[in-house]
């Protein structure tokens, strides 16, 4: 079968700040929903781009409140493509890794979730060299259809 | 978000509802910690949680280790999917006692 090509969903600017990310959960949400996407599968995706923004938001740009994040969503017939731009100095990826599990303590949990949620996350660096890149990808599997 | 604690008996109820995210949930940590300092059990009703990040989680996280630190029963109940999916990817589902209603963990 023919792949079709990627289409826009969303791309959605916001301020890189706390009380921002229920606009963008809420955003995501909506856009998922318009296009069929199973609730399962988009409860795990918000929830994985909700936790990239906190990274974002508290490491990249150090929780001062500043910048911006940047969010596309494209869709094609097998598979979401979610990319997370931001405009703070560059992260070094090898720096970002999830904690071991076997010990029990609060914190440090979200980019295990991330890795949980999605089947590719990728941190890459923007061609203009600003800033920071995350592409996570979910496939849709057929279960992931809604109606 | 919004945090409801009450008593039922010997036992402190406390009710988590809506998004718990991160700039809610130095609310529900201030609460689950304080309920650890006036009850010797603590139940969590997390049925009417749409939405629960790590940092909700680690306000759990942090409850139940003050709760096991002054031997205290602490427990979750009525978990609602959103949230026992998080608690399942953070390989926690087994770590928190979970009972499948309040009335069940008010009957333990």
């Amino acid at each position: 079968m023919k792949q079709s090509a990627a289409e826009l969903l969303l791309e959605y600017r916001v301020p890189a700040q706390v009380n921002r990310l229920k606009d963008v959960r809420r955003a995501l949400r909506e856009v998922l929903r318009r296009h069929g996407v199973s609730a399962a599968c988009a409860r795990d995706v918000v929830m994985a781009v909700d936790e990239a923004c906190q990274n974002i938001i508290r490491h990249a740009y150090g929780g001062e409140g500043k910048g911006e994040i940047v969010l596309c969503v494209r869709s094609t017939l097998s598979q979401l493509e979610l990319v997370l731009r931001d405009f703070a100095p560059a992260v070094d990826p090898a720096c970002i890794h999830p904690r071991p599990l076997d010990e029990l303590r609060p914190g440090g949990l979200g980019t295990h979730l991330i890795r949980e949620a999605m089947d590719e996350v990728e941190y890459l660096r923007p061609s203009d060299g600003t800033g920071n890149l995350l592409r996570l990808v979910k496939r849709l599997e057929p279960d992931h259809r809604g109606s | 978000m919004e945090v409801e604690v009450r008593d039922e008996g010997r036992i402190c109820v406390v009710r988590l509802s809506g998004d718990v995210d991160l700039e809610s949930s130095p609310v529900a940590r201030r609460a689950l910690l304080a309920s650890t300092e006036r009850s010797r059990c603590v139940l969590v009703d997390l049925s009417a949680v749409k939405y629960i990040d790590s940092s909700g989680i680690a306000s759990l996280v942090e409850a139940y280790q003050s709760a096991r630190g002054k031997q205290i029963a602490f427990a979750l109940a009525a978990v609602s999917p959103e949230a026992l999916r998080v608690l399942q990817l953070a390989r926690l589902d087994k770590v928190f006692t979970i009972y499948a209603t309040v009335a069940d963990g008010l009957g333990a």
